[in-house]
């Protein structure tokens, strides 16, 4: 899940929740460095992922809020507002390609839920 | 023509068919040819979809409007200018010079300026308050001013100009008038008799309508207050849309020394070329063929034919077909082909029913072989087969008249279209065929979306898309593919099959539904609907279990999420009656937490721009005070409205508020395919609206009528009688089964007016199910009701009473803080959520 590739990244690793803090398969935001981060627990894949809170389509909070599922195989989330949907891989639009979201890497370690941060 | 590596392309002008002339050079162009393309707009946006501006008004934005983005130039390598429109051209140093003072140089120069719509010189023209329709900034000027205004008018009764005064009607004016200088609307697509009939169906919706109407001049000091006619008479209003044609923007290819024609419009010979061989002109600036091409299909032919001559390829610009089908209106108006050929040039049949609004004309040849053209008012939905039989020249069956009168069951209009040549235009915006569509079916594009990526059919005004529909399952069907309406991706079933299937399995998990019957992982189409069913079937919390996530947000909240990411709460108010303690409550909610409210059109009260944190603290007040949750968020029983009815009312012949209640009381909480709504009348003049909702109970001397599958929103409906002169109980029990009848075997998110509709044997085969239980299921589907009723809970209370479902109810895991970007402005002394940015 770490894809550091460049030396001259440093990625710091905020704490930012208890697993239990986020319903299975579905998210939660947590307030990360003033930022909204929303995190998505796929517990039927046992993948964890971090994107922007922000749905770029009209600026709304809600992409925690948002359903998860998945489009052959690509995991996604669908923002609640207009069903815009994007991959939480890559955090490109699925159903509108001109949409981007950032995506942050997760890792889970004894129960606590850390999102990593470019420094 | 073969141009040269390194080509300078100039456009002018960033509309529609600039866009598309952009787009299908970049696109095509797959070899080594290198262009440097430069586009001037003087617009302050980049090209947007014009032809569904008025969507503007039903919220649309101009984001939603617009055709790429910023980005997109720049990905292609194109330089855009906004906010810049080119001032000069100087054809001997092939340069064009900008109002910023920009200078570019060109090999090859596009004119895509479009036109501006035509103002007629009547004095008073300037005056405050008088509009043209033609940009995003005209659509903001135009509401800006509707909000003090009443009376509005629109100039000139053709296909725009219906279209803005409906926009007016839409805007809440209160009258909205259109003014016609010929005897009939619509004088280039319809005929007399079609106008007439379209006249009576606009009248209807609220139109007024003055034909042969000349106008002098306008009324007013600095702002509009009436028009006057030329003969004598006028009418006061206070804002006047102008729409009485267009006029080419011709104005710089003037400057420039091209010829342009009297009327308007840049000439050019059929490659779209003008004198200057480095000069071309597309879209509406354009005269093509001694005409001006006001659509934009034709439009992005000529975008198409200049990029092959671009990329060394020879093409010419043929006639274009005009047919048109208005969109919006509210009523259904189409011309295809040649609409006004007369006897004995061909043979016309017509028909006509005046009471229901449909006028129909086609023109056959005179040996009955090929259709020649028509005119659909009331009801196109012929219109493009009709336009597809007409364009490709289709051998006509030998009673051509049943094209328009008889049997059009979707199935025959499906093998109709299978039945088009190949090379028969089904998209005319992008110029995709019948042959095209077929062979991406075949490859396997087999959904409108896939197609719409794989060959562009479907993208323009859309209006071929029920055409690709029908080929798509014409093509699946000759490949042998039985064709079931799955849900999506990770079901293969009908939701029928499945609720049968989640029945029988005694199945209540989202993760347990889709182990056994699916396959992935779900996603935002079939997780809300197995959160459905699983509630329809077994009515437990919708949020206990794995079933939170699987709820479209406004169930996982229990409330209706709005712009800005609040929530409004909407208190369950049966019937309509409420007490004044009642009322305290709600008002003192609102002030602790700050709420927008007001009074809704299903008798209840909704408090709007609560933050989720607030949520469960709203309820218990709520709840303390008897209060239960509407359930305005779900697909379920929303309201039961009712009117005063015989305890008051001098005509009341029985108690409508206590059956309502008594109803709602029995209903509430029951999820459904889609919304359920229901009102009880005293008597027969009807103030509930019962004839509207999905069920409806009417008051007669001797008991109630029951009336069932009406509907209002969008395409309204009545509602059909189905019982007559019923006391209560029989009543209930006939709605038990119609509930459970619609809840079984209904489609998603289809309302049972919609399902009725497509029920083979209508009404009477649901009185025969219903009231003379034909499936003998009548028992079953009354004790089933009766243990969904008594299984009834609050969920509001559910998630007030479980810290566990509590706790979910922040914004912030790991703060307590409420949304910092949720921010209000104020409107008539209450707050107001802030606009989409
Ligand atoms: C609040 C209210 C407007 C108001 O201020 O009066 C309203 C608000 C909404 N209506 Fe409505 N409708 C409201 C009465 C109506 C009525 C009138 C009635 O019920 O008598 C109708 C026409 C009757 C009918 O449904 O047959 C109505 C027909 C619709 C439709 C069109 C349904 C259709 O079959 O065409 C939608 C869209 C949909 O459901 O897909 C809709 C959807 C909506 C939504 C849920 C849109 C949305 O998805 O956000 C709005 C939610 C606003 C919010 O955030 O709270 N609303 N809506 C009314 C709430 C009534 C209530 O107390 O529950
Ligand atoms: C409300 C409305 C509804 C419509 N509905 C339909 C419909 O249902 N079906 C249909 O087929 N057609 C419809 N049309 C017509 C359709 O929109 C036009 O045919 C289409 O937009 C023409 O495209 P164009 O690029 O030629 O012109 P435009 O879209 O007008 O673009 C021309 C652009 O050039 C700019 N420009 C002008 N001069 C200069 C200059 N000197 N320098 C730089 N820029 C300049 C203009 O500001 C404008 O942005 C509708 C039009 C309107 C207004
Ligand atoms: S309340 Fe109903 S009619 Fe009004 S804007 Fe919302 S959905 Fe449309
Ligand atoms: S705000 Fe997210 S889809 Fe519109």
């Amino acid at each position: 899940m770490n894809n550091v590739s460049h030396v001259t990244e440093r990625i710091i690793w905020h704490y930012a929740c208890h697993i239990d803090d986020v319903p299975s398969e579905g998210g939660a935001c947590a307030l990360i460095n003033g930022k909204q981060i929303a995190i998505f627990n796929l517990s039927r894949r046992g993948e964890w992922y971090a994107t922007d809170n922000q749905c770029p389509h009209k600026q709304q909070m809600a992409l925690s809020r948002g359903m998860t599922g998945c489009e052959n195989d690509e995991p996604k989330v669908a923002c609640p507002f207009h069903k815009k949907t994007f991959s939480l891989r890559t955090g490109a639009g699925i159903n509108d390609g001109t949409l981007q979201i950032a995506t942050f890497p997760v890792q889970v370690q004894e129960g606590k839920v850390f999102i990593g941060m470019q420094d | 023509m073969e141009a040269r590596a390194n080509t300078r392309i100039v456009v002018i002008g960033n509309g529609m068919v600039g866009y598309k002339f952009c787009e299908k050079l970049f696109s095509k162009n797959h070899t080594e040819q290198n262009f440097t393309v430069t586009v001037f707009g003087e617009e302050p946006r980049p090209a947007y979809d014009r032809v569904h501006l008025s969507s503007y008004f039903d919220g649309a934005s101009a984001d939603d409007l617009s055709l790429a983005s910023v980005e997109w130039y720049a990905q292609q390598g194109i330089t855009l200018y906004l906010s810049d429109p080119v001032v000069d051209i100087d054809r001997v140093q092939k340069t064009v010079r900008s109002h910023h003072g920009i200078v570019v140089g060109y090999d090859y120069l596009i004119f895509a300026t479009g036109s501006a719509a035509f103002v007629p010189p009547i004095p008073g023209v300037e005056k405050k308050g008088v509009f043209v329709y033609r940009t995003i900034e005209d659509l903001e000027l135009i509401s800006e001013h509707a909000h003090h205004a009443r009376k509005a008018a629109v100039l000139g009764g053709g296909l725009l100009g219906l279209e803005a005064a409906k926009a007016l009607l839409d805007l809440g004016m209160e009258e909205a008038h259109v003014v016609e200088f010929a005897p009939r609307l619509m004088p280039r697509q319809i005929d007399e008799a079609g106008s007439e009939v379209l006249q009576a169906q606009l009248e209807s919706l609220g139109l007024q309508i003055h034909l042969s109407m000349a106008t002098d001049s306008i009324l007013g000091q600095e702002s509009i207050e009436g028009l006057i006619f030329k003969d004598g008479s006028q009418l006061p209003i206070d804002m006047l849309v102008i729409s009485a044609g267009i006029r080419p923007r011709d104005e710089l290819a003037k400057i420039a020394g091209l010829e342009t024609h009297p009327r308007g419009g840049i000439l050019v010979d059929d490659r779209l070329r003008t004198a200057d061989p480095a000069i071309f002109a597309i879209g509406e600036c354009a005269l093509v063929h001694q005409m001006i091409y006001g659509l934009i299909a034709p439009g992005y032919e000529m975008a198409e034919v200049v990029v092959s001559q671009l990329l060394g390829a020879e093409k010419a610009f043929l006639p274009f077909d005009m047919s048109t089908k208005l969109k919006l209106i509210g009523t259904d108006v189409a011309s295809f082909g040649d609409p006004f050929v007369k006897e004995p040039d061909c043979r016309t049949v017509r028909f006509e029913n005046k009471a229901k609004g449909i006028y129909k004309r086609i023109n056959i040849s005179s040996d009955g072989r090929e259709l020649l053209g028509g005119i659909l008012v009331g009801d196109a939905s012929q219109y493009n087969m009709l336009l597809q039989t007409t364009k490709s020249k289709t051998i006509l069956p030998p009673d051509p008249e049943d094209l328009i009168l008889g049997n059009r069951g979707s199935e025959e209009t499906g093998a109709g279209v299978m039945n088009f040549p190949d090379d028969a235009l089904i998209c005319s915006c992008e110029a995709v065929s019948k042959g095209m569509i077929c062979s991406e079916v075949e490859n396997g594009n087999t959904t409108i979306d896939a197609l719409k990526k794989s060959c562009k059919a479907g993208t323009g005004c859309g209006g071929c898309v029920p055409m690709v529909n029908d080929l798509i399952q014409g093509v699946l069907k000759k490949q042998g593919i039985y064709l079931r309406k799955v849900i999506c991706e990770h079901f293969g079933h009908s939701r029928q099959e499945l609720l049968d299937l989640m029945k029988i399995n005694q199945v209540k998990t989202f993760g347990a539904t889709i182990d056994l019957f699916g396959k992935g992982h779900g996603c935002e189409v079939c997780k809300p609907l197995v959160g459905s069913i699983l509630a329809s079937l077994w009515n437990e919390n919708i949020l206990h279990s794995d079933r939170a996530t699987i709820q479209d947000s406004n169930d996982r909240f229990l409330a209706n999420i709005q712009k800005g990411g609040t929530y409004s709460v909407v208190p369950r108010i049966p019937g309509g009656e409420i007490t004044p303690e009642k009322l305290i409550v709600i008002g003192q909610v609102a002030q602790r937490f700050g709420l927008y409210t007001k009074i809704t059109g299903g008798q209840r009260i909704d408090l709007f721009g609560a933050h989720v944190s607030d949520l469960p603290q709203i309820w218990e007040i709520l709840i303390d005070a008897g209060f239960e949750s509407g359930h305005a968020y779900g697909k379920s029983l929303r309201t039961v409205k009712s009117c005063v009815g015989s305890t008051w009312c001098r005509f009341g012949v029985q108690d409508s508020v206590s059956f309502a209640i008594e109803v709602e009381e029995r209903y509430k909480g029951l999820r459904s395919p889609h919304k359920l709504k229901s009102a009880v009348s005293g008597c027969v003049r009807e103030c509930a609206e019962a004839q509207s909702k999905d069920f409806g109970i009417i008051a007669t001397e001797k008991g109630w009528n029951l009336y069932v599958c009406g509907n209002g929103g969008s395409k309204p409906q009545h509602a059909q009688l189905l019982a007559t002169d019923v006391d209560k109980e029989t009543c209930l029990r006939l709605i038990d089964r119609f509930l459970m009848f619609y809840i079984q075997t209904a489609d998603p998110l289809t309302r049972t007016a919609t399902w009725l509709n497509k029920m083979e044997g209508g009404i009477n085969y649901l009185r025969a199910v219903v009231v003379d239980d034909l499936l003998e299921m009548g028992e079953q589907w009354e004790r089933e009701m009766q243990e969904l009723v008594n299984r009834f809970h609050c969920e509001w209370k559910e998630v007030v009473e479980t810290p566990e479902l509590r706790k979910r109810f922040t914004h912030f895991v790991n703060a307590d803080q409420k949304d910092p970007s949720v921010a209000f402005e104020e409107m008539r002394g209450q707050i107001k959520v802030k606009d989409w940015q």
